[in-house]
């Protein structure tokens, strides 16, 4: 689904974060991004979304090098995705509103797009129906975040893009929206690429996890992680014992 | 604020001068009641309504121009750091002039018809306007911007999506503050080399024909016209720009 090929990324004027780097994940694999502040998380973020172009090397997506953004990668970020001027439900169905404006050409919006999608099933699922009318600034940051997660899946992506989405959150609510995506995930049979620096949502998110250090990042430390997504894999001393590998490499490359 | 303490402000207003203008007894302060006859009669008969349409014309083509051309600019600004640092400057340097001193440098240039005055609030709006919208533009969050663009949107539905609704208080704002000082200096501009608006009818008024009702009734046409641009962008306001009312 995803491929990297020889990536090389850098700002202009700096040292790059990335460098001949190689990576690739499979479609359906829920993996996540870990790292200290600065390793270069959002960037490769960014350069999945097709938000930004490498200086050097390839981002395959589906077969197909990345250029633009991608009708069917969705994107969601920690905070102020949500625009402050609009409703809870105008904001889920901004997306929509987007691709008609456009139109199906293939660019904006996939050439399939029928503009018959509704949004009120995403609503009721999210339970966002109650505060459909509040702006942003006035909803809980869980609501906001569950916000962001329907208009992206009213989009019916393939490849969903998370950057630290729950990091704001206080711990029962990021604790129920973790859950929700791995929910959304194995029903939508969705990639899901989320970045962290909390080694316990990585634990717990990530069936595969990329471990990034301080730039420029040459090669891929990958760490499998079969017990994700289960139930309960919180309680469970491979949890444990997995955080405790994972703080002792984000130790060891710091 | 509520309309029936808005609405007894009035009242009081026009009670004081009621009681003034019979204590002082000068042609130079006449009653309410007769002001506000001479202003009906100078709707009625064209007179007065002629001049405050040429005012009001003036003010309007002045406000249009203004935002059409300093809200894209202001938006320029605010995404452009290279630009605006350059620009800056300037803007700093001119911004506080106060625009009524360059009156008769603007009459001088454009001589007596509608354009010196339309220039001369268009000055005062355009800086109020730009400064406001590239502080605006340049506060909107990178992060919006991303997670917009990855929802699809290219050049010109981010400016439908993002900078349009995002300039729009901004642009109120503006107008809210100087509209004020628009009309005011309108008043002055007309007070000089021209035979229409409501600056030339209240100085002809009061100083050739010595009526001083029709002079008061000039007077109230201007207040009402500041009035109620004032309130008619915050009118505007709240209808355009509801999540700034919410709570
Ligand atoms: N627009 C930019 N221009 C120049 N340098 C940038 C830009 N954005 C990020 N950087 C730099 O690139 C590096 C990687 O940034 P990035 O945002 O990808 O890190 P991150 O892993 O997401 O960090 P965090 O956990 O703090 O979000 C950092 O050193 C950062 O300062
Ligand atoms: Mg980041």
């Amino acid at each position: 689904m995803i491929r990297l090929e020889a990536l090389t990324y850098a700002y202009s004027n700096h040292a790059p974060i990335f460098e001949a780097f190689d990576w690739q994940a499979q479609r359906g694999e829920a993996w996540v991004v870990l790292g200290p502040s600065g390793c270069g998380k959002t960037t490769l973020l960014y350069l999945l979304a097709g938000l930004r172009q490498p200086t050097a090397g390839r981002v395959i997506v589906d077969g197909q090098p990345l250029t633009r953004p991608r009708p069917h990668t969705g994107l969601i970020l920690q905070d102020y995705g949500l625009l402050p001027w609009a409703t809870v439900r105008q904001n889920v169905e901004l997306g929509l509103r987007v691709r008609l404006f456009y139109g199906p050409d293939g660019k904006h919006a996939p050439e399939d797009f029928r503009p018959d999608v509704d949004i009120l099933p995403w609503m009721e699922r999210l339970g966002l129906t109650a505060v459909q009318d509040q702006y942003p600034g006035q909803i809980s940051g869980g609501q906001r975040q569950r916000a962001a997660i329907a208009r992206t899946l009213a989009l019916q992506p393939d490849l969903l893009l998370m950057d630290e989405p729950f990091s704001s959150l206080d711990a029962p609510t990021r604790e129920g929206l973790q859950n929700l995506t791995l929910e959304l995930w194995s029903e939508k049979k969705l990639t899901l690429v989320v970045v962290t620096h909390a080694i316990e949502e990585a634990a717990i998110l990530g069936q595969k996890i990329l471990l990034l250090g301080l730039p420029p990042n040459r090669q891929a430390t990958i760490i499998d992680n079969p017990g994700a997504a289960q139930a309960d894999f919180r309680d469970t001393a491979d949890y444990l014992s997995l955080c405790r590998e994972l703080r002792g490499r984000m130790e060891s490359n710091a | 604020m509520r309309r029936r303490d808005v609405i007894l402000a009035l009242i009081g207003i026009a009670v004081v001068w009621q009681a003034l203008s019979k204590t002082l007894n000068l042609p130079i302060l006449p009653p309410p009641l007769a002001v506000l006859q001479a202003f009906f009669k100078g709707l009625e008969n064209g007179d007065l309504l002629q001049h405050a349409l040429a005012s009001l014309w003036r003010v309007v083509a002045g406000t249009a121009l203004s935002i059409a051309l300093a809200a894209p600019a202001g938006l320029v600004l605010g995404q452009s750091q290279q630009l605006n640092r350059f620009f800056s400057p300037l803007i700093y340097l001119t911004y506080p002039i106060p625009k009524v001193v360059l009156v008769p440098i603007v009459l001088l240039f454009f001589g007596i018809g509608d354009l010196p005055k339309i220039i001369l609030i268009f000055m005062i709006l355009f800086f109020q306007i730009l400064v406001l919208v590239r502080d605006q533009a340049a506060n909107i969050r990178p992060e919006l911007i991303q997670s917009v663009r990855s929802l699809g949107a290219g050049r010109r539905a981010l400016f439908r999506f993002v900078y349009l609704p995002a300039s729009l208080p901004a642009i109120l704002t503006a107008l809210r503050q100087s509209v004020g000082t628009a009309v005011a200096v309108l008043y002055v501009a007309e007070l000089f080399a021209t035979q229409r608006g409501l600056g030339y009818y209240i100085y002809y008024s009061g100083s050739t024909l010595f009526d001083y009702p029709a002079m008061y009734a000039g007077i109230l046409a201007l207040s009402l016209m500041g009035v109620s641009l004032y309130f008619g962008v915050d009118w505007l306001e709240r209808r355009w720009c509801p999540w700034l009312y919410a709570n």
